[in-house]
C-alpha cells in the first residue's frame, strides 16, 4: 500500500520532468555563432551562418546550400523560409547574415539597416527569377499538357480573375483562340489564401496590363472573393487538379501536366519559359526610387513589347550588408552571394527549383554590389 | 475514489510521502492557473499595439490583410467570429446525434465483445492528429463529396443554406463541417458512453419491470441522468471545433463575409485558420492584429465554457 503512494509520487515527478524537457525543446534560436574570428587572409570559412526570408526561394536555397558545401565544407548554413516580411525583420535585428525577400526594401528599412551593418546601409540584389504560370484544367477538352497553351491577354485575365468572365466559351476567350474547342463550362478561379509574393507579382501584372478592368490594389493578399482560395503553391495546384474548369496561378516549375496560358506581348502570345522570363527582366528598367548605394532593384515592365519575353515573373532578392560587425560574416556573405549569382549557382537553382537563370549582363551588374562587401 | 481513501489511511506511516504528494498536487493546481494567466497576459500585451498605435498604420495593416475589404479591426474580426461559430456549430450539429447514438449502442445495445472493440476504435479515432484529417479531407473527401453537394444544391437549393451553384471542387464550409464533425465525434462519444454506463441500474430495471420497452427505458432512466454530462461532452467537442486550425486551413477556401451559403466557396473563414494562414508573412503590427483576433477566440471559448457550466449546474439542481 505504501508502495502505491510512492509509485504515484514518482509518476508525478517524472511527469513534471517530461514537461520541463518538452519546454526546453522550445527555444531553438539559430543565431550566428561568432566564435573568435580568425581574420586570416585565406578564403576558407567555418562556423554557422543563418539566413531567413522568402519561402519562394526555399528549394533554390536548399540546392545552393548543398552546392556551397562542396566549396566550403566547414560552413554550416541554415535558411528559415519564414516569409519575406519576417525575413527582413529578422535581418534588421542582426540575428541573420542575409535575408531573402520577394520585395525590395522600403526606404525605412534601408535606413534601419544602419544599426546592423558595420558601415553603410544594406542593399538588395536579385538572385532568383521565377516565371509565374497561369495554369488551368480543361482535361476533357484536350487542352491540358505541357505543349498546350490558351492565348490570353491581360484584360481577359483580369476579367476572368475578377469573375466578370464566367464561362470558358466566352467570346473574349474564343476570339483569341480560334483553333481551340472551348467547352461550355463554368470558370472556377483558384487563388492563394495566404500572403504571397506570387500573388503580389501576378496582381501587379494584371493591374499594369488591364488597369481599368482591375479595380483592386496591389498587395500580397488576394483582393476579392471570386472563386476559391488555397494555401500555398501546392494547395493551388492540388485544387486546380481536383476539378475541371479551374484556373489559377503558381510557380511555373509546379505546373506539371496542367495547361498553361500564353500571354499577349506586343502582337504575339508567349508561353512561359525560363529564357522568356529572364528576357523580361533584362528588358525592364531599374527602379529609380531605390537610389541607396549598391542596390539593384528591377521594376518589371509588364507592358513590355520585347518579342519572346514573358512578363509574369517573380523576382526575389537577397538582402545583405556592405560591411559586417563580424569579419567572418562579411567573408561568408561575399562568397555566398558570389556563388548564388554565378553561372553555376543559377544553373543549380534552375535544375532544382525551375527558376530562370539570370542573364550575364544582370549578373555582372549584381557582382558590382557584391564585390563592394568588405571582408575585413 | 478508492485510491484517495488508501492514501488517507496511510498518513501515519507515510507522513513525508503525504507531504510531497500534497505539494505536487498543489503545484499542479497552481501551475494551470499560472499558465492561463500567462496566456491571457501574453495575448493582451501583444495585442496592445493595435489599441495604442496609430490608427492609420492599423488601417493599412488590415487593408493589406484583406486586399481592401476591411478597414478597421471590427470589420476584420466580425466575419471571422461569424465563420468560426458557424463552422463549429454545424460540426456539433452533425456530430451530436451520431455520437449519442454510438454511445447508446456501446452502453446498452451491443454485445459485450463488440462494445469493447467499438470503444477502442472510437478512442483510437480521437488520437488521429488533425493534420491527418486535414489531408484526408482536402485530398480524398473534397473531390468525392462534390457530387453529393451538387445533388443537394439541385434539390434543396431553395433553402438559403444550400443555395447553389455548389462549388467544384467543394472546398466549402459544408465539407469542412463534415470533417470537423468526424474529428469531434470520438470526444463526445467517449464522454457520453462513460455517462450512460453510470446510469443507475436499479432505475433502469425498475423501468423495465414497469413494462417499458428498451427505448422507453433509455428515455426514462438513461437520458435524463446523462443530460448535464451530454452538455459538457458537446462543449468539449465544440471547444475542439472552435480552435481547430489545420483541417480548416487545408480544406476551406476562405472568404470574409457574413454568409450562410454552405455549398459555395470563399464565404467564411475561422479565426484559428486565419491566424495560421497569415502569420508567416505578417509584419509586427500584422502579428499584433492576428493576436488580437486570437484574444477574441480565447474569449469566445471562455464564454462557451462558462455558459456550458451554467447549464450543467442548472441541470444538476
Amino acid at each position: 500500500m505504501r508502495n502505491n503512494a510512492l509509485i504515484r509520487s514518482v509518476a508525478a515527478i517524472s511527469g513534471f520532468a517530461m514537461l520541463a524537457a518538452l519546454a526546453a525543446c522550445g527555444d531553438n534560436t539559430s543565431a550566428t555563432s561568432s566564435s573568435s574570428a580568425s581574420t586570416s587572409a585565406t578564403a576558407s570559412i567555418s562556423g554557422e551562418f543563418a539566413g531567413a526570408g522568402a519561402s519562394s526561394q526555399q528549394s533554390a536555397v536548399e540546392a545552393w546550400i548543398a552546392g556551397f558545401a562542396d566549396k566550403q565544407p566547414d560552413a554550416k548554413i541554415s535558411y528559415d523560409p519564414s516569409g519575406s516580411g519576417a525575413g527582413v525583420s529578422t535581418f534588421l535585428t542582426g540575428s541573420t547574415v542575409w535575408a531573402g525577400s520577394d520585395a525590395a526594401m522600403t526606404s525605412d528599412q534601408v535606413s534601419q539597416s544602419k544599426s546592423v551593418c558595420a558601415t553603410g546601409t544594406a542593399f538588395d540584389v536579385p538572385v532568383y527569377i521565377s516565371p509565374i504560370a497561369i495554369v488551368y484544367n480543361l482535361k476533357s477538352a484536350g487542352l491540358n499538357g505541357t505543349s498546350k497553351h490558351l492565348n490570353l491577354d491581360g484584360e481577359t485575365i483580369a476579367k476572368i480573375f475578377d469573375g466578370k468572365i464566367t464561362k470558358w466559351n466566352d467570346s473574349a476567350i474564343a476570339k483569341m483562340n480560334p483553333d481551340a474547342k472551348l467547352p461550355d463550362l463554368a470558370i472556377t478561379v483558384v487563388h492563394r489564401s495566404d500572403k504571397s509574393g506570387t500573388t503580389k507579382n501576378f496582381v501587379s501584372y494584371i493591374k499594369d496590363t488591364a488597369d481599368a478592368a482591375w479595380p483592386y490594389e496591389v498587395g500580397e493578399n488576394w483582393p476579392n472573393n471570386v472563386g476559391q482560395g488555397a494555401k500555398g503553391t501546392s494547395g493551388v495546384i492540388t485544387t486546380v487538379n481536383q476539378a475541371e474548369g479551374t484556373i489559377g496561378y503558381a510557380d511555373a516549375s509546379q505546373a506539371g501536366s496542367l495547361g498553361t496560358a500564353a500571354v499577349k506581348v506586343g502582337d504575339d502570345y508567349v508561353p512561359y519559359s525560363a529564357d522568356a522570363a529572364a528576357k523580361v527582366v533584362d528588358a525592364s528598367p531599374k527602379d529609380d526610387t531605390a537610389t541607396q548605394k549598391n542596390r539593384v532593384v528591377i521594376k518589371i515592365d509588364h507592358n513590355t513589347t520585347e518579342s519572346g519575353a514573358y512578363p509574369v515573373v517573380l523576382v526575389s532578392y537577397d538582402i545583405a550588408c556592405p560591411a559586417y560587425k563580424t569579419a567572418k560574416n562579411g567573408e561568408f556573405a561575399k562568397q555566398w552571394l558570389t556563388y548564388v549569382v554565378s553561372e553555376e549557382g543559377q544553373k543549380t537553382a534552375a535544375d532544382s527549383a525551375g527558376s530562370a537563370p539570370m542573364s550575364a549582363s544582370l549578373r555582372a551588374d549584381v557582382m558590382k554590389s557584391i564585390n563592394a562587401i568588405k571582408t575585413k | 475514489m478508492s485510491s484517495q481513501t488508501t492514501v488517507t489511511q496511510n498518513t501515519t506511516s507515510g507522513k513525508s510521502g503525504d507531504k510531497v504528494f500534497k505539494g505536487l498536487a498543489y503545484g499542479a493546481g497552481i501551475m494551470i492557473l499560472v499558465a492561463l494567466a500567462a496566456v491571457t497576459l501574453f495575448l493582451l500585451v501583444r495585442a496592445m499595439p493595435l489599441l495604442t498605435g496609430s490608427q492609420k498604420a492599423n488601417e493599412d495593416t488590415i487593408v493589406s490583410f484583406t486586399g481592401g475589404q476591411a478597414h478597421n479591426f471590427l470589420q476584420y474580426v466580425g466575419p471571422l467570429v461569424f465563420g468560426t461559430i458557424l463552422i463549429s456549430a454545424l460540426a456539433l450539429l452533425l456530430a451530436f446525434p451520431i455520437s449519442v447514438g454510438i454511445a447508446l449502442f456501446i452502453s446498452h445495445y451491443a454485445p459485450r465483445k463488440l462494445s469493447t472493440a467499438l470503444s477502442y476504435v472510437v478512442d483510437l479515432l480521437a488520437a488521429i492528429p488533425s493534420v491527418i484529417y486535414g489531408l484526408w479531407g482536402g485530398i480524398v473527401l473534397v473531390p468525392h463529396i462534390t457530387g453529393f453537394w451538387k445533388w443537394v444544391a439541385q434539390y434543396l437549393g431553395w433553402i438559403p443554406l444550400f443555395k447553389g451553384p455548389a462549388a467544384d471542387p467543394s472546398r466549402t464550409v459544408g465539407t469542412v463541417s463534415v470533417v470537423l464533425a468526424v474529428m469531434i465525434l470520438p470526444i463526445i462519444t467517449s464522454v457520453a458512453r462513460d455517462i450512460f454506463l453510470q446510469a443507475p441500474r436499479l432505475q433502469q430495471e425498475a423501468a423495465l419491470a414497469m413494462g417499458a420497452t428498451k427505448w422507453e427505458m433509455i428515455k426514462l432512466a438513461v437520458l435524463p441522468f446523462g443530460r448535464s454530462g451530454l452538455i459538457s461532452a458537446s462543449m468539449l467537442g465544440l471547444g475542439r471545433a472552435l480552435g481547430e486550425t489545420m483541417a480548416v486551413l487545408m480544406i476551406l477556401s476562405p472568404g470574409m463575409s457574413y454568409s450562410v451559403k454552405l455549398l459555395q466557396a470563399s464565404q467564411n473563414q475561422s479565426i484559428a485558420a486565419n491566424i495560421a494562414a497569415q502569420f508567416p508573412e505578417a509584419n509586427d503590427l500584422g502579428v499584433s492584429t492576428l493576436i488580437a483576433t486570437g484574444l477574441v477566440l480565447f474569449l469566445i471559448t471562455f464564454l462557451v465554457n462558462f455558459i456550458a457550466r451554467k447549464i450543467t449546474e442548472k441541470a444538476r439542481a
